[in-house]
């Protein structure tokens, strides 16, 4: 019987030599060209990550191929980001000309570092989740083939982070992104009424709804939705698979902007919702990369330089976002969920 | 069987971001699950709708999590995907990996699985996709076998992640990867065997930048800070000003508490050191001038959380500096403490946060016993409804 409980593999026997020798005496860092970081330590060594966006969804193949370059390169050795990136960790400055233009060969795309695009972050999708409103790396793949350009480059006015999730249950932290790209159902949980009677914990379900629209219903042995109430965000049922809540006619896509995790200058936010629903058009979705094109072009024509989306939206305010980027302003932008009273205007001071 | 035509997934193999599709089809070469998983995706781009049935319970020996079962609704169409599940592995402190360490689950995988992964998923953990039921023991024990462990799911403690940190950054402020490393360990029971009324996350980030996101997304957020003063190296602001960075604009102007004074004549950065809230900017913008003061540490956040249920939440801060240094004697009697609490009050699928919001952050605090000091909050109540304590009252 093999051992439980033995925890991850050490990290101290994963790092480079460099690292070993360096560890917690990095000096500064410059980004000497797109893509690269060059980190000197306190004792003069210098260390180059080249950084590499990955579709996240990657084949051992793929996994062999990159550790062949660190092998060449690297010295066997690399990592990765929290964004789906790889770095290949260069102590040897005569090999990062090398490994860039193998990289270049093979199609590699180098960059999202500084102020770039960076890759983006996402979720599984119709690939392999029960809940999703869109396919994840589709999407994903369509936006950054749209937005390639800026991923390898330094000049933005900020740093770009793009997130996308395939339902309201948001893995990954989308809800704090400069731009989100969300999958949304619109129509309520259609009740199975033989499953609930079948193995569904009735009390758990309706506990699990958060607006208070699942009611028991003793005789029938199974739940009533109050169709009024349900605000289609599906954790009933992530709790039974009796609340059916896809509906290919329905579901779509959100765009939520400006939110951040960073405390530089302006504390963490919330991205907030600018485009309530775009329609589910695989296997490009032109409507969704037309949307962040849109609005990423707007920021990159409007910004001062060094702000971030959320921080552009907050100097000019959102009244001039909605005028700027053209996109219609509803009843929908307005919350009318449990928090959003601190979002009404309580001030008679405002533009047009 | 012949291969079915998928043409709207071919078309995600043009264009220059690299694709998912091409992934899948050199995993089909040699696996018929993958190839099965392609030509179910090409389905749900036909019905604009997935084909993944509701969970179901799988597992290996010894634990309650670590693999997420999943099952195509369409068996009979595509066999080789009617058990397709999941497993986590916990990835090491920062995603650092050996080349024979990544080559050495490639092995693995390609024995029992599809041969796709995720690397990584979003809570940090290196995904196996797609096997079935009677491959996942199998697999588990050769991971083992190689030093590695699963990673949590459902109701436990997230396998923890953590920033680069020292490994390789001049602005942590402690060291990262150790306290990952050190309470992954820790808490084995904890995260391996769901006990709690819903999922805990523990990230760290080593400075305020936060790159993994830890304020947006983890119960506990661990950011590193410093106590005393920013350290200022007025030689190197005199080379940025003579490369032609604009000082007053893009540091001085942007600094939200406007703590710094730059003196253009004799090219000096001048901070007034209890104005600043440490929000890395200048930092950012000079590494080689600036610096986080000497006296480090992190700044706990409890609460953060994305949409579901009640609203994303933001963590806020309940110790505004402590020393991050191992043992982590403070931190952890406090984690136990604030655990202790949660599992007592908590509802089914009810957050740390949405605790804390739903009985009160003045009954948390008396009730795990931490100091409310400002730092807590942006500003004070506006309302004058104080639950008073009864020992607090005139009898």
């Amino acid at each position: 019987m093999s051992k439980i409980d033995g925890g991850p593999p050490d990290y101290k026997k994963l790092l480079p030599p460099i690292i070993t020798e360096n560890y917690g005496q990095w000096k500064y860092h410059e980004i000497p060209r797109a893509g690269v970081l060059k980190h000197v330590s306190e004792k003069g060594y210098a260390l180059y990550s080249v950084r590499v966006g990955s579709p996240r969804l990657v084949s051992i193949d793929y996994i062999r191929d990159i550790c062949a370059l660190a092998d060449s390169y690297c010295d066997g050795y690399l990592r990765f980001t929290s964004r789906n990136n790889v770095e290949f960790l260069v102590s040897d400055e005569a090999k990062v000309e090398p490994l860039i233009k193998e990289l270049e060969a093979k199609g590699y795309p180098i960059g999202g570092v500084g102020n770039a695009l960076s890759n983006i972050v996402h979720t599984q999708g119709w690939v392999h989740c029960h809940t999703p409103a869109t396919d994840a790396s589709g999407i994903v793949k369509a936006v950054m083939d749209d937005l390639y350009e800026y991923f390898g480059r330094t000049d933005l006015p900020a740093k770009l982070k793009v997130a996308m999730a395939c339902c309201l249950n948001m893995c990954g932290a989308v809800h704090c992104s400069d731009v989100a790209i969300l999958g949304v159902h619109r129509t309520p949980p259609r009740v199975d009424h033989e499953k609930i009677r079948k193995g569904t914990e009735i009390p758990t379900l309706v506990a699990a709804c958060p607006t208070g629209a699942i009611r028991p219903d003793p005789k029938n042995k199974s739940v009533v939705v109050n169709e009024e109430r349900c605000m289609y965000c599906g954790n009933c049922y992530t709790m039974s698979p009796a609340m059916e809540i896809l509906d290919a006619k329905n579901d779509g896509i959100a765009i939520l902007v400006g939110g951040k995790v960073s405390n530089a200058r302006t504390a963490p936010s919330f991205s907030r919702l600018v485009i309530p629903f775009l329609p589910n058009n695989p296997p490009r979705w032109p409507e969704v990369t037309a949307a962040v094109r849109h609005i990423v072009e707007t920021w990159l024509n409007n910004a001062r330089k060094g702000e971030r989306v959320g921080e552009w939206i907050e100097r000019i305010g959102w009244e001039r976002f909605f005028s700027l980027t053209e996109i219609p302003f509803t009843d929908k932008h307005i919350d009318d969920f449990i928090f959003s009273r601190e979002t009404f205007r309580t001030t008679a001071a405002f533009k047009y | 069987m012949p291969d079915k035509k998928t043409p709207k997934l071919d078309e995600l193999e043009h264009g220059p971001w690299p694709s998912f599709v091409t992934e899948i089809k050199k995993a089909a070469i040699r696996n018929e699950s993958a190839k099965d998983l392609l030509n179910l995706l090409e389905r749900s781009y036909d019905d604009k709708r997935g084909h993944w049935k509701h969970g179901g319970i799988v597992g290996v020996r010894g634990y309650g999590g670590g693999v997420i079962g999943r099952y195509t609704d369409l068996p009979e169409e595509y066999p080789h995907v009617a058990e397709f599940h999941t497993m986590r592995i916990n990835a090491p402190s920062a995603w650092f990996y050996k080349t024979e360490t990544l080559r050495t689950l490639c092995d693995i995988w390609e024995k029992h699985g599809s041969g796709l992964t995720n690397v990584h998923g979003s809570t940090g953990d290196l995904i196996f996709l797609g096997m079935k039921t009677e491959e996942l023991q199998k697999t588990y024990d050769e991971l083992s076998d190689a030093g590695f462990d699963l990673g949590g799911s459902g109701s436990c403690l997230r396998s923890p992640s953590c920033c680069v940190g020292p490994a390789r950054c001049e602005s942590a402020c402690y060291d990262t990867l150790a306290l990952c490393y050190d309470l992954t360990n820790s808490y084995q029971d904890e995260l391996h065997r769901p006990m709690w009324p819903y999922k805990f996350k523990f990230k760290m980030s080593g400075c305020a930048n936060d790159c993994v996101a830890a304020i947006a997304r983890a119960d506990c957020s661990i950011i590193g800070t410093w106590r005393d003063s920013i350290q200022v190296d007025q030689d190197q602001v005199k080379a940025y000003a003579e490369s032609g960075l604009d000082i007053q604009g893009m540091v001085c102007d942007k600094c939200p508490t406007r703590a710094l004074k730059y003196d253009h004549e004799k090219k000096e950065l001048h901070v007034i050191a209890e104005d600043c809230s440490r929000c890395m900017h200048c930092i950012n913008v000079m590494p080689k001038a600036v610096r986080p003061g000497k006296e480090k540490g992190a700044t706990i956040l409890l609460g953060g959380k994305s949409t579901i249920v009640q609203s994303a939440f933001l963590s806020w801060v309940i110790v505004p500096f402590m020393k991050m240094e191992p043992p982590y004697t403070e931190f952890k009697e406090m984690v136990a403490r604030i655990w202790d609490w949660w599992d007592e009050n908590g509802k089914t699928r009810e957050r740390l946060g949405e605790l804390i919001y739903r009985l009160g952050m003045t009954k948390f605090l008396r009730e795990v016993g931490l100091p409310p000091v400002p730092q807590m909050v942006f500003r004070p109540r506006a309302n004058p409804y104080v639950f008073w304590p009864q020992d607090e009252i005139v009898k």
